[in-house]
């Protein structure tokens, strides 16, 4: 089959780009608020500290809503399905030579994109926990709430790393961007990078078609 | 659907993050202690930088920090009609003394072994003739808003401190300089930083945190329902 440049496929309805900048705006909320709490050179910086208290507070107990809303996507649900499973292809994906050999099977995400998918999610539910657990002080003994505020200090760090990682990475690719963005890509990105995915789609195509009930 | 296929491996790595959160949750008043110990060990300024690493961690009841250089810096003490105004220079001229104690946060965070150096409470006292005759103190500080009390008792403790250095710095702005108040007994809020007042009063009087519900009488372990241990 010969990719056409012109051909743009969809790869994100809109209720899941809705559910992403949803999550998305929340954490860097959580994040820039957080960082202000946390180190002493920000909070020294910025004041404020009832202001940053209350938006960290306040976002944190919005957090679950996008991704629970999320749940009626049909669309989103057959994504969160595809990051479950890893397939031969990709481990093999995490090894460069195999990855830049261009012959991998690469379905709709990669193995590093399901890699990360999963890291986010679990630091996620981790972090709001933790936050819970914290924020309920009266409910929790002394040494759990010092046990959680050294998880949740040390996993957000963590977390806030891989996040740079993943905005950088979108940044640098503006058709992977435009997929988030807009919700289509151009066929021939799509063949270089996910060629699995539109061999699936071009397959199928009343299925993509009918792919999300939800935003009709 | 041929993506369907494969191991269920985010699945596994989502449970298995929440599985480790657990474990830290549960483990972490002991892992804490031990990366405190692993960072104070290469440098306190660790801590001071990353507050998970075993630090202090900084709150400030207004906006930024209050500033005040050493030279503009006074501390006046107060007993009825009796007012001594004291420079940086001055209270660095009075006895000096040196304590290392735990510093333990009422919100659960603990500093070991912070060596303050300053001038005993109790010191400076003596050197101003200050007879407190069982009345307490009331201490005010420079961000206009922070103050705190101690009874006659509690500041005749021997490591009651008027601080002007941690490890050997002078106090940074962050850490409550260039003078504060040093309580080690008691929870950190106890600790007022900016110091620039101590009057004796006829009655305790509520401090900014015990206005907002914290115990006077706040005790490492034995107040505000926590059971960290007692610092000694």
């Amino acid at each position: 089959m010969t990719p056409s440049p012109d051909t743009r496929l969809r790869r994100f309805s809109r209720a899941e780009r809705a559910v992403h900048w949803g999550v998305a705006i929340l954490v860097l909320i959580l994040i820039v608020s957080g960082a202000c709490l946390f180190f002493p050179l920000l909070s020294g910086l910025v004041g404020n500290r009832d202001l940053f208290k209350w938006l960290h507070t306040a976002a944190g107990f919005l957090l679950p809503v996008p991704l629970i809303l999320a749940a009626g996507s049909a669309a989103f649900r057959a994504d969160l399905g595809r990051l479950n499973r890893f397939t031969p292809s990709d481990w093999a994906w995490f090894r460069r030579s195999q990855r830049e050999s261009g012959t991998l099977a690469v379905g709709k995400f990669n193995g590093g994109q399901k890699l990360a998918a999963a890291v986010t999610a679990g630091a996620l539910l981790v972090l709001f926990g933790t936050g819970m657990i914290m924020y309920f002080a009266g409910v929790f003994s002394d040494d759990l709430q010092t046990g959680a505020t050294f998880v949740h200090d040390w996993v957000s760090m963590a977390l806030s790393i891989l996040l740079a990682f993943h905005i950088s990475k979108g940044l640098a690719d503006t058709e992977a961007l435009n997929g988030m963005m807009a919700g289509d890509v151009a066929e021939s990105w799509a063949m270089a990078h996910h060629p699995q995915w539109v061999a699936e789609m071009t397959g199928a195509e009343s299925q993509s078609e009918s792919e999300d009930p939800a935003t009709r | 659907m041929s993506s369907s296929g494969g191991a269920p491996v985010g699945r596994r790595v989502v449970l298995g993050l929440v599985g480790l959160g657990v474990v830290g949750v549960a483990a972490g008043d002991y892992l804490a202690s031990l990366t405190a110990g692993v960072a104070s060990s290469v440098s306190p300024a660790v801590g001071q930088v990353i507050p998970a690493a075993g630090g202090f961690r900084i709150y400030t009841v207004t906006n930024g920090y209050p500033e005040r250089s050493t030279a503009d810096y006074r501390l006046v003490v107060s007993d009825r009609d009796r007012r001594v105004e004291l420079t940086y220079a001055e209270v660095q001229a009075l006895p000096q003394s040196t304590i290392t104690k735990d510093f333990q946060c009422v919100t659960g965070w603990r500093v070991e072994d912070a060596t303050w150096s300053g001038v005993v409470l109790t010191d400076l006292l003596a050197e101003l003739d200050v007879d407190l005759g069982g009345r307490p103190l009331r201490f005010t500080s420079f961000d206009g808003a922070y103050t705190e009390s101690l009874t006659a008792d509690q500041a005749a403790l021997p490591d009651v401190m008027v601080a002007t250095h941690l490890w050997n710095e002078p106090l940074s702005t962050e850490m409550g300089g260039p003078v504060r108040l040093v309580v080690p007994q008691m929870y950190g809020y106890k600790s007022l930083k900016w110091l620039d007042g101590i009057h004796v009063t006829s009655e305790v009087v509520p401090g900014y945190w015990e206005e907002r519900g914290y115990d006077i009488d706040a005790w490492v372990g034995k107040s505000n329902g926590r059971s960290d241990d007692p610092v000694t």
